[in-house]
């Protein structure tokens, strides 16, 4: 034993140890990365549809091609709530490369916002944003919008689908998020999510009114959305950057752009 | 060859490592709501229990007594990562619904148990056997759990209606209870009973 025990024989034995097992986590991890990222990639785009309830949960679908029949993705300008001009469509902005995770990090595509305003705790917010319209004859049915902010632990990333009247909510979802299982893990909790349906996030005016709570909505309520119970601060984050992303420094812009447009001409459309 | 045989099976009724020494309780709790995610589990416990009795059989006569315990949480550890790696790439859904738990394997006493009794005095093949049916017995646990859950806590198996529901228009009333992972407890303490009763000689003297 007095052999194994000296001092040489334990650093031989550790470096060797950790030697191999670097490689083969290393191996594992970049083999397998590709398909991990198309696992991501598709599980948001069934978030999307989702939100846009255009499936059920658990539900089999060819979800690629539903997303192409159904979605129109436009990339927008937060700050000034148009579409993005052609020339900022580079670099992390490119056509089908819009990734908000990139996208943030990118210091040529994102600002830094100054911390009084930042509700949802993102430090950086991205210049533009991919938003999804739900078609439907000629114009749309829904408007989807991602959303992301910090819970407890992580940033909570989701989308918020919002009727063509731009108040009423028709979804939302959890698609990626590492609060604790059981707790605020239930933030991507169906039943929950579902309490979300038919919730008034904006009046007649177009002023912000949702509110998720500590605690129970009062009942009848139209604005208020049940906190999750043991979760008070994965609650308030959602609460915080719900309130970050339909303000002024998120989607406000574009959503009153889309609210002249709509009261220039007759809502609803003639097929209807 | 016979060694091999009762090194494989004897974990699974003779010497349980749930049932007799009541070791991995937490995951058996934590992920046996559904059969999907037992399943799953199950796979990932057998192939990191295993490959660690392997590795750490095979360079047994290298560890020092004084880093014993840090080169095997090493192993295990590199292990369990591969192990999420794949859960991750081929069942994504599972590995949502698993969250930490796989990653929580590492903690797991059957894995930690095996190297420590077993591995470090006996040959890779009896290791690496041995890690096999401590696995299996674990996975038996998880089945019999994942079954009894899924089937009466949400009437169905892998995901596939057996009773229908009354809230779907049924006649099945679901039993809530075996949804909340404290149901596990007594359905261990079940099994353990039913165990120990078909074999007295498992009974701890008082």
């Amino acid at each position: 034993m007095s052999n194994h025990d000296s001092l040489k024989n334990i650093i031989g034995a550790a470096l060797g140890v950790c030697l191999v097992c670097s490689i083969l986590v290393a191996a594992a991890t970049v083999a397998l990365k590709s398909r991990q990222e198309a696992n991501q990639r598709f599980e948001k785009l069934k978030n999307i549809l989702l939100a846009g309830d255009l499936m059920k949960k658990g539900e089999k679908i060819d979800v690629e091609a539903v997303f192409a029949e159904k979605i129109q993705p436009t990339l927008i300008e937060l700050k000034t709530g148009e579409p993005l001009p052609a020339e900022k469509m580079t670099g992390s902005f490119s056509p089908g490369k819009f990734d908000v995770k990139v996208v943030s990090k990118d210091p040529g595509a994102s600002r830094l916002i100054p911390a009084l305003d930042d509700k949802a705790g993102i430090k950086r917010a991205p210049v533009g944003m991919l938003v999804y319209f739900v078609k439907e004859g000629d114009g749309f049915s829904k408007i989807i919008l991602p959303v992301h902010g910090s819970g407890l632990w992580s940033f909570i990333y989701g989308f918020l689908a919002l009727d063509r009247d731009l108040k009423t909510i028709r979804g939302f979802t959890v698609y990626e998020h590492g609060e604790t299982p059981g707790l605020g893990g239930e933030v991507e909790n169906p039943a929950w999510l579902n309490t979300w349906k038919g919730k008034t996030a904006f009046d007649d005016e177009g002023r912000f009114k949702l509110k998720i709570l500590k605690g129970k909505a009062s009942p009848g309520s139209t604005t208020e959305i049940d906190g999750l119970s043991g979760a008070s601060l994965t609650t308030r984050g959602v609460d915080n950057f719900m309130q970050f992303w339909l303000g002024p420094q998120g989607y406000g812009p574009f959503l009153a752009k889309l609210r002249t447009k709509q009261g220039n001409q007759p809502q609803g459309g003639t097929h209807e | 060859m016979s060694k091999l045989r009762k090194t494989l099976l004897e974990p699974i009724f003779d010497n349980n490592p749930i049932a007799l020494a009541v070791l991995g309780i937490c995951s058996a709790l934590a992920v046996t709501s559904k059969l999907e995610t037992s399943v799953v589990m199950a796979l990932s416990v057998i192939f990191v229990v295993a490959f660690s009795n392997l590795a750490i059989s095979i360079i047994r006569n290298h560890i020092a007594a004084s880093t014993r315990i840090l080169v095997e949480m090493t192993i295990i550890a590199s292990l369990v990562i591969i192990a999420d790696q794949f859960i991750r790439a081929f069942a994504f859904d599972v590995s949502k619904q698993l969250s930490v738990y796989v990653g929580l394997i590492i903690t797991n006493c059957i894995v930690m148990g095996r190297a420590e009794a077993y591995a470090l005095k006996n040959s890779p093949l009896q290791s690496f056997v041995d890690g096999i049916g401590n696995g299996l017995g674990y996975t038996f646990i998880l089945l019999v759990l994942g079954v009894i859950r899924e089937l009466f806590g949400s009437g169905k198996l892998f995901g596939h209606s057996i009773l229908p529901l009354d809230t779907e228009g049924g006649w099945y009333v679901s039993n809530g209870l075996l949804l909340v992972p404290a149901s596990a407890f007594f359905l261990i303490g079940g099994i353990i009973w039913v165990i120990r009763t078909l074999k007295p000689e498992q009974m701890e003297k008082d």
